[in-house]
């Protein structure tokens, strides 16, 4: 994949894009699951579709083009209102949704093989659907593996279409043509479109004969505005399908009048309608004294053709003969269709007008911008520090000046902070499909619950958050929840819920999963440890530190080895990932009614809490999320075991102690032992869970950080983990606590050779 | 950076002179991003004799090495008077710790004379070659191989 190919670039792009509208997508889906969506919901997952299988097309993504092709015609079903969307049509989509996804994976290299089988499954599935019930579509060719969207879009033959009333049309009946009424708005010239391409776009389709109508074109004199005059009408003479015209004419929606009437028929199809542009055409109206007729037709066309519509008749079988009007059968359905249609580009242009603006912007620039706008915070404390020592009156200017200054270095800082935060949607957005995969698995009914959705982070949190939350939403579902029975047997109900939620807590984002399920088995888990190992048969242990115990390594509750959860790793990778973050995770169980995860994250990894320490001489940060404790040792509270290590006692255990300054080597070596210096004792938990006390000289307090790399000009440096500017502009190091207690570990084997030898 | 030992002959090259360890030194002056005093550094653990550690260069971290040091011409006990010439390696900014910089120098690459033999490893691995100018003889600096550890990561 090389970035200098700009086709290979484009291709990003379009998967971004495609992130996005599955994204769109799947919120549609659910939406209708919840049961509150509409015609317009239907509308935006079709769009969503669509605008996949184009790219993929462009692309030559044929798996994928194939897949969204059926989907996407069913949609289309859906919204026209030929088929309902009950339940059946809802799960459908919702498998349907979830392959088109995995297709966008594979065809982006995320996944290494695409299950062939089940997309094939998946999209039978929606092709029985659609003949269900229809007349036309029972006798519609049933298209094969081999299907090829192409042949199937432009080959002449009837492929699974009907006239949007199966019970007015008779079967099998394409009309042998079309007239079509094609009035273009401003809009249509304005975005570039060119009518004569898409006039030769239909002559494609077959022999047609194109009119013009100029009826509308004012004199030159009166010419004021630019305005819009121009009509044509065209009369296709090849029995195509509608959706090969409205094909055409897809990308100039709601941007133009479009009536298309199959010829010989009186049935109206109205495609596309003005009713979403009446602010242009109210423009236009005010800006134009002598105004083209265009605004009156927006209302007049759909008043009419649904007027037409409503008194249509059957069509007649034969199509060459225009079905009497008088013979009127009004049936519902009939206007049912075209209004729906007239609808939708209403509703698809007031969406457009209402979506927020937004640019696509490299993650670099930001980044840049945070580190230049970091960087002027520093200075301007540094350049107040210097004023202050020049002994100025309060209300100098200068000094005035340099207070508005803060404020405003500290507004661009939070506002350049809140451009990388992004809501938590998108990693929420992946669950439902999660939670219905697992409750599949395991014959359980599940219902997610998701709440904050809106709760912004910084991006490389978000991005980093997916993993923990699927391992314990799979978790709650798998060890939490009660099976149907269970569930009756405790007298809950029997579909099982599952809460996920994001709230902002203190500076910090706090995230949840709970499940009303049977809570943490306490007894269990401590059998478990004791038999494990991993705490002694008679210790003592609160509730709480019970519960706890999961997250050891090397633990895990199920009895078997489940294929959702007990994937080798458990509820220590969780707390270790989280940990990464800078966070920490908690759990609170009651037994029989459920337990509650709560992770506690920073809202940026651009910014750090740490502790302010000075050892060996030497100003460092210990990051704030390991730290547990830091006390004053007492007398007779450090002891030293063997040649060098030193141990501390804390709350009656005993914990190895690290010489900060000298496993790092600010202190030399003849510096005086532990005992012989004033310190403090930080208490810090590492990665696995266990705890070690550092040896600091002095704690100087507590600081949010901007961390740096070392590695952009220099390289890793063992012991620490990044840097940091302080307020006097001074670079202080921040310690890698982990990497810290490998050192100690090293130089305390290194020493006892050295005296062994 | 162009290498100066196959430029065409009459092609003219500006070098930055300096001092470190008492002698006289120069590079090529299109490697050097800025000049600015000594600054104190915070020491860096685990580290050879040579990194002084790191500084703030408005906003990026700067590591700085005492190029005499380096160059086994012995530790710089920086004062004020020192002087850090910034410089870019690949694509990295690096702080060299130097006495002092005195003047940009125009050679001819026929002027410049292959590096003699020396003894000293470290001053055989760094140089490119020497110019006599006048009664002095400056050392022509390789800067892309002061920083040995990140040369091998960027291989």
């Amino acid at each position: 994949m090389s970035a200098d190919d700009p086709f290979e670039a484009i291709k990003q792009t379009f998967f971004l894009e495609c992130e996005e509208l599955l994204t769109d997508l799947e919120a549609s889906v659910t939406a209708l699951t919840f049961g509150d969506g509409d015609g317009e919901t239907i509308n935006a997952a079709f769009r969503a579709i669509h605008s996949i299988k184009g790219g993929a097309g462009a692309f030559g993504l044929e798996e994928l083009v194939r897949f969204a092709h059926v989907f996407e015609t069913y949609m289309d079903e859906l919204r026209s209102g030929r088929k309902t969307c009950d339940e059946t049509a809802i799960r459908a989509m919702l498998h349907a949704s979830d392959v088109l996804a995995d297709h966008v994976s594979f065809a982006r290299g995320l996944i290494p093989s695409m299950d062939e089988e089940r997309s094939q499954t998946v999209a039978n599935d929606l092709r029985a659907l659609m003949d269900d019930g229809g007349p036309v579509g029972a006798a519609a060719p049933t298209p094969g593996p081999s299907l090829d969207p192409i042949e199937a879009e432009f080959d002449f033959k009837p492929v699974m279409f009907d006239f949007g009333d199966t019970t007015s049309v008779p079967d099998d009946v394409t009309p042998e043509g079309w007239i079509i009424t094609f009035k273009p708005h401003i809009r249509l010239y304005e975005t570039g479109n060119e009518p004569a391409l898409l006039l030769r776009e239909l002559a494609r389709l077959g022999p047609c004969q194109i009119s013009l109508d100029t009826s509308e074109l004012v004199a030159l004199a009166d010419l004021g505005e630019p305005s819009a005059c121009l009509s044509w009408t065209i009369e296709l003479d090849a029995p195509v399908e509608l959706e090969s015209i409205t094909e055409i004419f897809e990308f100039v929606e709601g941007e133009c009048d479009l009536v298309i009437l199959p010829k010989g028929n009186s049935a109206a199809f109205v495609e596309e309608s003005s009713a979403g542009d009446v602010d242009i055409a109210a423009l236009l109206a005010a800006a134009t004294a002598p105004a083209p007729a265009a605004p009156a037709t927006d209302e007049v066309d759909i008043q009419a053709l649904l007027a037409m519509a409503t008194a249509a008749a059957v069509p007649a079988p034969a199509a060459d003969a225009p079905a009497p009007v008088a013979s009127v059968t009004p049936t519902a359905p009939a206007p049912s269709a075209p209004s729906t249609k007239a609808a939708a580009p209403s509703g698809n242009a007031s969406a457009a007008a209402g979506g927020q603006a937004s640019i696509r912007v490299d993650l670099d620039r930001i980044d840049k911008l945070i580190n230049v706008v970091g960087e002027l915070v520093i200075q301007q404390a540094m350049l107040a520090q210097s004023v202050a020592e020049c002994g100025l009156a309060a209300s100098s200017t200068v000094k005035v000046g340099l207070e508005d200054l803060e404020q405003l270095s500290r507004e661009i800082q939070d506002s350049v902070m809140a451009i990388r935060a992004q809501p938590v949607k998108s990693v929420f957005q992946r669950m439902p499909r999660l939670v219905r995969e697992v409750a599949e698995m395991t014959g359980k009914n599940v219902r997610l619950i998701t709440e904050g959705e809106a709760t912004e982070v910084d991006k490389t949190v978000v991005d980093r958050l997916a993993e923990p939350i699927t391992h314990m939403i799979r978790n709650a579902i798998d060890h939490g929840l009660e099976d149907a029975e269970g569930r009756t047997a405790s007298g809950k109900p029997k579909e099982g819920t599952i809460r996920l939620a994001a709230l902002h807590r203190s500076g910090r984002i706090v995230i949840e999963v709970s499940d009303d399920g049977r809570g943490i088995n306490r007894e269990r888990v401590r059998k478990i440890a004791i038999d494990r190992g991993l705490i002694s048969a008679d210790a003592n242990l609160s509730n709480e530190e019970t519960d706890n115990l999961i997250f050891l390594p090397g633990f895990s509750t199920a009895d078997s080895v489940s294929d959702i959860s007990g994937r080798g790793v458990g509820m220590d990778v969780v707390r270790r990932s989280i940990q990464q973050l800078g966070g920490r995770i908690s759990i609170a169980s009651t037994p029989g009614k459920g337990s509650v995860f709560t992770m506690s994250l920073p809202l940026t990894l651009a910014v750090l809490d740490g502790m302010v320490v000075r050892a060996g001489g030497q100003t460092l940060l210990s990051p704030l999320s390991s730290i547990i404790e830091s006390f004053t040792p007492k007398e007779g509270d450090l002891h030293r075991i063997g040649a060098r290590d030193w141990v501390i006692r804390f709350r009656d255990r005993f914990l190895p102690l690290i010489d900060t300054g000298r496993v790092l080597g600010f202190a030399g070596p003849d510096a005086p032992e532990i005992t012989g210096r004033d310190g403090i004792a930080i208490v810090v938990e590492n990665e696995g869970g266990s705890q070690v006390a550092l040896w600091v000289d002095d704690i100087q307090g507590q600081r949010q950080v901007v961390i740096k790399s070392l590695e952009t000009n220099y390289r890793k440096v063992d012991g620490i983990s990044a840097a940091t500017i302080l307020g006097d502009g001074r670079v202080a190091l921040i310690l890698d606590i982990d990497a810290l207690v490998v050192l100690g570990r090293q130089q305390a084997n290194q020493s006892e050779f050295k005296i062994a030898s | 950076m162009s290498d100066p030992l196959n430029t065409p002959e009459d092609a003219q090259q500006e070098l930055m002179a300096f001092m470190a360890g008492g002698q006289e030194f120069c590079v090529d002056i299109m490697a050097i991003r800025e000049i600015r005093g000594w600054t104190a550094a915070t020491p860096l653990p685990k580290t050879p004799g040579y990194m002084k550690g790191v500084i703030n260069l408005r906003g990026t971290i700067l590591p700085i090495l005492d190029l005499s040091a380096r160059l086994g011409l012995g530790m710089c006990e920086p004062s004020g008077r020192n002087v850090i010439m910034v410089v870019q390696i690949a694509n990295r900014s690096v702080g060299l710790l130097v006495d002092s910089v005195s003047e940009i120098i125009m050679v001819k690459a026929n002027e410049i004379q292959p590096a003699p033999s020396v003894a000293m490893d470290e001053m055989k691995a760094l140089i490119m070659g020497i110019i006599p100018v006048g009664q002095r003889l400056l050392s022509l600096l390789d800067v892309n191989l002061v920083l040995p550890e990140v040369e091998v990561e960027a291989a």
